[in-house]
């Protein structure tokens, strides 16, 4: 890949104070990180903030960064303009994927990227670490949030959390009774609802099926959804491809599934809390957290390795951490807050009880999406994991 | 019916120099020169395309040799056929391949049927007034968003949608999502774009010469057959190439009605929208412009690209 | 050949038919703009002008259609005089390679947009280092939009003939004279044929514009898309779907009369 003579240039006057270090840095977390086997490109966190560049650029899921050009009541970003004068551009994507790929333009200076890209971006070298000690409002976030696996990388922090939901089983109260409380109406008896069952369109998915085989196929002996060696993956795969015959369409976007449901199209399947929230009154669904646990994701904002304007990239983390950022950003979304402050600040006041903030035990239940690489997640020695590629051939096969 | 180059310079009247100005001098030059002149006609476009679109068409296919790494995602430069062996031999491309062929080929029949009799009506029936309103009206849904218009047969197919109360007095049922959905919904989406080039075929064809064929004692059938059909065989190809093209790569219709089916261009965006796998997605690319250039062949052996 | 009187009803009867299949989807965007229902869910529960008012607040549509229309303009420009240039030369010249430059023109339309898409957005990123921005998406749109120039103009010259500009120049007249004054008028209606349907291309291309476009660049459909994914917007969407198509009339209609004066002319 060829650099731009503005990359180089930025290179060489933004690095200058701390060459000797990043160099000795990049050789001690080439080792630690180096798990892909491909080049490790980490740069020091900032330890302490300079002049505001002015302009930031985000990169978010739709209806992270609302800055009220879509609906002038929603807006938590004219604040922060206002408050730091740094200028907000954003873009949004649709994919965990595309968020990666985006990144690689190099265009960004802040991703927040849920757990299935997060370590693929550090492993790329296409975020920096960031020093919390320089976000006061990193205090208020939930302490089960902080330094996780998908946030962290072998102690060095690579960003703030901002809200987190679980990916939960959607039912028809009509058509789908009993009321499931395994995952098993999605899997093993999804035949009973031939051509209305749904499932998210994301090779990430196959972890779903791993969080079910680790309850109902316990020889299989999976510890982490997200690492899984040959037999394992194969295990899911075999699920979801006898889930396909069943399968009236998978969803990515979040209108798709609630106009399904609406209409009775489909009548099972995973979701999100706030697809719930989204059907219309009298629409007969009902939403369960499974008994085998669920998938879910917790994202988290994170600073590029090339940032123009890391201050400004700074300034946002430290703000959209804020409880009244955090809880308009998370409740206009639909997922629980970071912040435990948020909840005072939420429009309705029982938004974090809907959501499960801040309920360890809930959170407990839930397998935050994660990157599989080849080094096991679990910590297995004697095998080698398979890897996101490999779940997304294997995902694209299942589709056939 | 094209005018040979060599030619026309010594048709042309010389002109004596009797202003002598440089756009004076530069057009007798050009005159006399036939060679320059096209020259100047065809370097900026053919510089635009060979540069913009070859030269990108090429790097796309010189990727496919390329590999990446899956977790760093990282191009790396090294060279090998994995990639186009695995869309050559793997199943998934072959299944998805055929589907989607299938798809735009009965997308490009089911859009020309549609369009044959409203281009004849509007070329050669309706009078000069009702002309113009129709054009307008083949024209218009052009410009509500291609998006809003998938949405919109999502809602007209779903359960209880418009189609189902439409057809459920004869017994019928709404396909639900999946193929036909897709197939319906490309049809309505490229219609306009087949429709336009035969209506524009179809009146260049004069009234008298199917005046001449009815005298000479030919039925309509024939006279369509053998007069009318040939004249404006171009015109439904250059309109083929249109809905067969676009359905071919579209990914985002057979996202939205499409069921849980896949076409080429789901996988191609999935490699680089998702995966970050470029080099795959070229390979996979490759199948589709195969295709292409097999159907522009053949259609070229009719003679037909020459007269688009 | 007459057509008979039932032949004729028969036609009018099934363009009337398509015609209704054409505009019910349409219709459906209509009565959805109105709908109390924010997912666009069919029947309407109910009457609102709620989503009228937001869509003529919201600065991101209005932002989105100037995007668009800038973009639409600026690759229709290039377009046509690319197109008129291409369509000239192969028109009025025979020479090796002919067949291979047709060929070249059709090829941007002609192979899918992901393909157009990735290998631009390869080229650009990749093979010249520029960033995406709203001028690699001109690029690109231009590059496909050349081929509905050049099919209209080249229809249009074959069937002028030469005789005219040979005329013209019989009688002196320079080689630019002769194109300002006798070959452009009698292109002009083919010229705006090909503009507005390249305008139109351009202006709903989704495709090619994902992979083309800049960060901060977003024309009308990536805002749609956007906006079907952003909670309780999809009606404003459809708002702006049918003004669109009301103000489209406007060109349409012209774009119609220049069309139909020429043909009284002739």
């Amino acid at each position: 890949m060829k650099r731009t003579p503005a990359r180089r240039t930025r290179f060489t006057s933004g690095a200058l104070t701390g060459v000797a270090i990043v160099s000795v840095a990049l050789l001690l977390t080439a080792c630690g990180t180096n798990q892909g086997g491909g080049t490790t490109v980490s740069t020091e966190a900032q330890s302490e903030l300079g002049e505001m560049e002015g302009t930031v650029s985000l990169l978010a899921w739709p209806g992270y960064v609302e800055d009220g050009s879509n609906d002038p009541e929603v807006d938590w970003v004219s604040a922060f303009e206002d408050e730091t004068g740094c200028t907000v551009t954003s873009k949004t994507y649709g994919t965990s994927d595309e968020a990666f790929s985006l990144m690689k333009t190099g265009d960004y200076d802040v991703v927040a990227a849920s757990g299935d890209a997060s370590l693929r971006l550090v492993a790329a070298g296409d975020v920096a670490p960031v020093n919390t000690d320089l976000i006061p409002n990193y205090d208020g976030i939930f302490d089960f949030l902080k330094m996780q696996s998908w946030n962290s990388v072998d102690g060095v922090s690579y960003g703030i959390p901002h809200g987190y939901g679980a990916n939960l089983l959607m039912y028809n109260t009509e058509v789908v009774t009993p009321a499931p409380t395994s995952w098993d109406v999605v899997f093993d008896k999804s035949s009973a609802y031939k051509g209305a069952v749904t499932a998210y369109d994301s090779p990430i998915s196959l972890a779903d099926a791993a969080v079910y085989l680790m309850t109902h196929q316990p020889d299989l002996g999976i510890t982490n959804p997200y690492a899984l060696d040959e037999t394992q993956l194969a295990a899911s795969v075999q699920l979801f491809k006898d889930q396909r015959v069943n399968i009236g369409e998978y969803w990515s976007d979040y209108l798709k599934e609630v106009q399904a449901f609406e209409t009775g199209d489909t009548v099972v399947g995973t979701t999100w809390q706030v697809i719930h929230n989204s059907l219309a009154e009298g629409t007969p669904a009902a939403v369960v957290l499974p008994e085998e646990g669920a998938t879910g994701w917790s994202d988290t904002w994170m600073i590029a390795a090339n940032a123009k304007s890391p201050n400004c990239a700074y300034a946002w983390l430290d703000y959209i951490a804020s409880p009244e950022a955090n809880a308009q950003a998370t409740e206009y979304f639909g997922e629980a807050p970071s912040n435990a402050g948020a909840c005072d600040f939420t429009v309705n006041p029982d938004h974090c009880e809907v959501f499960h903030a801040g309920d360890a035990e809930y959170a407990a239940q839930i397998w935050y999406w994660s990157t599989p690489i080849a080094e096991c997640l679990d910590g297995r020695t004697d095998v080698e994991c398979t890897d996101y590629s490999d779940w997304t051939t294997a995902w694209q096969e299942i589709k056939g | 019916m094209t005018v040979d180059a060599s030619a026309p310079p010594t048709r042309r009247a010389v002109v004596p120099p009797q202003r002598g100005s440089i756009a004076r001098r530069g057009s007798v030059f050009l005159s006399r020169h036939p060679r320059v002149r096209l020259s100047l006609l065809l370097g900026a476009p053919l510089f635009w395309l060979g540069l913009v679109y070859i030269a990108a068409l090429a790097a796309l296919l010189i990727t496919a040799l390329w590999t990446v790494d899956s977790f760093t995602g990282q191009i790396s430069q090294t060279w090998t056929l994995d990639n186009i062996v695995a869309v050559l031999t793997g199943s998934l491309y072959q299944t998805v391949t055929l589907r989607t062929v299938g798809v735009a080929l009965l997308v490009t029949i089911i859009d020309i049927l549609i369009a044959l009799p409203i281009a004849f009506y509007m070329a050669k029936v309706a009078s000069p007034r009702a002309q113009r309103i129709l054009v307008i009206a083949i024209l218009m849904p052009l410009w509500a968003s291609y998006l809003v218009k998938a949405y919109a047969w999502r809602s007209v197919l779903s359960q209880g949608g418009i189609f189902e109360w439409l057809v459920s007095p004869f017994g019928g049922h709404s396909p639900g999502y999946g193929l036909p959905a897709t197939i319906i919904t490309l049809s309505y989406l490229w219609l306009p774009y087949v429709i336009l080039p035969i209506y524009a075929g179809l009146e260049r064809v004069p009234d008298s010469l199917m005046e001449a064929s009815a005298d000479l004692g030919g039925g309509t059938w024939s006279t369509l057959r053998l007069v009318v059909l040939p004249m404006i065989w171009p015109a439904i190809i250059a309109g083929s190439i249109f809905s067969f093209s676009l359905s071919l790569g579209d990914y985002i219709t057979v996202n939205i009605v499409g069921g849980a089916n896949q076409m080429l261009g789901n996988l191609v965006y999935t490699n680089v929208g998702a995966a970050n796998n470029l080099p795959l997605a070229a390979a996979i690319a490759l199948i589709p412009i195969l295709i292409i250039f097999a159907y522009l062949a053949a259609v070229r052996r009719t003679g037909a690209l020459n007269n688009l | 050949m007459r057509l008979s009187r039932p032949a004729r009803g028969l036609l009018a009867t099934i363009t009337a038919v398509v015609l209704a299949l054409i505009y019910l989807p349409l219709l459906v965007v209509f009565v959805n703009s109105f709908s109390t229902s924010q997912n666009l869910t069919w029947p309407p529960p109910g009457f609102t002008l709620e989503w009228w008012a937001k869509a003529f607040q919201s600065d991101g549509a209005l932002d989105a259609v100037l995007t668009s229309l800038q973009v639409a303009l600026a690759s229709t420009a290039i377009a046509l005089v690319l197109g008129t240039l291409i369509s000239i030369g192969l028109q009025r010249f025979e020479f090796f390679g002919r067949d291979a430059i047709s060929l070249l023109v059709i090829l941007p339309i002609a192979l899918p947009g992901i393909v157009t898409g990735i290998a631009l957005n390869n080229a650009f990123r990749t093979g010249l280092g520029v960033q995406l921005s709203i001028l690699t998406l001109i690029i690109a749109h231009a590059t496909f939009c050349i081929v509905t120039v050049f099919n209209n103009v080249i229809a249009r010259l074959r069937r002028l003939g030469t005789s005219l500009e040979d005329a013209s120049s019989d009688l002196g007249a320079g080689i630019w004279t002769t194109f300002r004054l006798v070959t452009f008028p009698q292109l002009r209606s083919a010229l705006f044929a090909g503009g507005l349907l390249a305008f139109a291309l351009s202006f709903d291309e989704i495709i090619v514009t994902t992979f083309t476009a800049g960060s901060s660049v977003k024309t009308l459909p990536l805002w749609i898309l956007d906006n079907l994914f952003r909670p309780n917007q999809a009606p404003v969407v459809n708002v702006i779907a049918v003004v669109l198509v009301l103000v489209s009339i406007v060109p349409i209609y012209f774009a119609q009369r220049i069309a139909g004066a020429e043909k009284v002319v002739r």
